[in-house]
């Protein structure tokens, strides 16, 4: 479970609250979802379901950490979601909402 | 973590949902007649799909979440309708990147392209000099591509395309494509040459040799990701590193096209029968070609590496391009053409030996939308003090480059 869209550029903040861009296409594929945001014209992959839940429940969720507790990730596989997020962020395709 | 999921490449060899990169050739028409065009053009086919159709194919990418199509031709613009229709994509959200010689691209065509996100565009040039594009662009197109540029640039538009198929004519010039290229705030984007269509007739007097080649991996890999290559030169990775992009035969999986009266063909560079996978105006759409069709599904079955199996390469490389292979007379299972290690030579030359040079066994460019009238001769170049950089015998008249090609402008970063 990652994702391929650079490298984070910084530390991601699970507590704070997070959506995925309005310019941000997703689409499922078998092996999870890619992502093309019409912006930057960055293609994005989520190799794997769960993010893709993690990802589509973000803008419901007061934090980052609670889309991923509604998505059934454990706090051991937590930190994994945590860099994927933190790569999605570093593309731009998903920003905070409490702006910064 | 899930239970170790396939590689995304492996993912990708199976087919997607929905192409990645899908090509779209709006028309066959072409004001110029580039001695490579991949796709054999310069006449406008008289069943070239209506706009209905192309409005219809259009919602079609919508439900099918393709995320951007890549417009190509024949020259695009020319179609009376190119505008209504990329209007109609945008509105859809459907993105659209459109290369185009650059012939319609005046200072209030750029202005509005400018305004838009969802719109990009590639300018086609094959010589960092007037002499180098025009022998094989024909004359007045490297004119007529600056010209496109500068008013891109005085536009404000950012990061449009430059858009150069590596010959042995431009293979030294590279430096100098990225200097034009920087000077209107343009990306630089280089792919190989490939011989299919028109670009099968003159492929062997175009093609970079093979010290060219390494010298053209080298450059590359000097210039990482700010080079653009549309994934072309994966043929390449036996050198050593991998160049940025999946490093994969898209043909099917990834990657189609459709040409101006629908035909849906696996790659860009493979309009011919053996590579048509069906039409869009049949039952189910391009939907059902792209998921359903024969030819896609055996394209996403693993393939035999054939000859290339012991290679120590074969994982780099995976045998190289498929429509390179079959254009040149090569077994499909076999090395790519233009292998590293000169596997490809060797093969050729046993082609060569057994049916003559580029002989008539060859398969021929099918359809071929090429002019029939010769139009004036290319080797009448403004400056005839240099020596003419190309001489390439014509076994019919020129026609136009759509170098369109898998993954254009997609760089994912290394699959784990």
């Amino acid at each position: 479970m990652s994702t391929e869209a650079g490298r984070p550029a910084e530390p991601f903040d699970l507590d704070r609250p997070w959506c995925l861009d309005q310019r941000v296409a997703v689409r499922p594929e078998p092996f999870g979802a890619l992502l093309y945001h019409f912006g930057n014209r960055r293609l994005s992959f989520l190799k794997d379901p769960t993010v893709l839940t993690v990802v589509r429940g973000l803008a419901e969720h007061p934090s980052a950490r609670s889309a991923c507790e509604s998505a059934g990730v454990t706090a051991q596989a937590l930190p994994a979601f945590e860099r994927a997020l933190a790569t999605l962020a570093s593309s731009e395709m998903i920003h905070r909402r409490d702006g910064r | 973590m899930t239970a170790s999921p396939l590689p995304l490449v492996e993912q990708f060899q199976r087919g997607l949902a929905a192409p990645i990169c899908l090509t779209w050739e709006l028309t066959y028409a072409c004001n110029l007649s580039c001695v490579h065009c991949l796709s054999s053009s310069g006449r406008r086919d008289p069943a070239e799909l209506s706009t209905a159709d192309c409005e219809a194919l259009i919602d079609e990418f919508a439900r099918m979440q393709v995320f951007y199509v890549n417009i190509g031709g024949g020259e695009p613009t020319v179609r009376p309708d190119f505008w209504e229709l990329v209007d109609y994509a945008v509105a859809h959200r459907v993105g659209v990147k459109f290369s185009t010689n650059g012939i319609k691209i005046t200072p209030e065509v750029a202005r509005r392209l400018a305004d838009g996100d969802y719109v990009d565009a590639q300018i086609s040039l094959d010589g960092a000099t007037e002499q180098v594009n025009d022998a094989v662009r024909g004359p007045g197109s490297y004119r007529t591509a600056l010209r496109a540029m500068s008013n891109l640039a005085a536009a404000g538009f950012r990061d449009f395309k430059l858009s150069v198929v590596v010959t042995r004519q431009n293979a030294g010039q590279l430096d100098e494509f990225a200097a034009l290229a920087e000077e209107h705030g343009a990306q630089l984007r280089l792919t190989r040459l490939r011989p299919a269509g028109r670009g099968a007739t003159v492929w062997h007097d175009l093609r970079p040799t093979a010290a060219q080649q390494r010298a053209v991996y080298d450059w590359l890999v000097a210039h990482g990701e700010n080079v653009l290559t549309g994934d072309s030169f994966f043929h390449l990775a036996g050198y050593g590193q991998a160049l940025p992009g999946l490093n994969l035969c898209g043909a099917g999986r990834v990657v189609c096209l459709i040409d101006p009266v629908g035909d849906v063909y696996a790659c860009p560079f493979a309009i011919h029968p053996s590579f048509l996978a069906g039409n869009v105006r049949g039952d189910g759409g391009f939907t059902r070609v792209w998921r359903d069709s024969d030819l896609f599904a055996d394209l996403r079955r693993p393939q035999s590496g054939g000859a290339c199996t012991s290679c120590s390469a074969f994982d780099a490389c995976r045998g190289g391009c498929m429509a390179a292979k079959f254009f040149t007379g090569l077994p499909l299972d076999g090395p790519d053409p233009e292998c590293v290690f000169g596997h490809g030579e060797a093969a050729l030359a046993v082609l060569a030996g057994a049916g003559g040079a580029g002989g008539a066994a060859l398969p021929a460019p099918s359809p071929d939308h090429s002019r029939q009238v010769r139009p004036a001769a290319p080797a009448r170049l403004p400056r005839p003090s240099g020596p003419v950089p190309v001489t390439i015998g014509r076994r019919r008249p020129p026609g136009r480059a759509c170098d369109e090609d898998p993954l254009a402008g997609f760089s994912p970063g290394p699959p784990e």
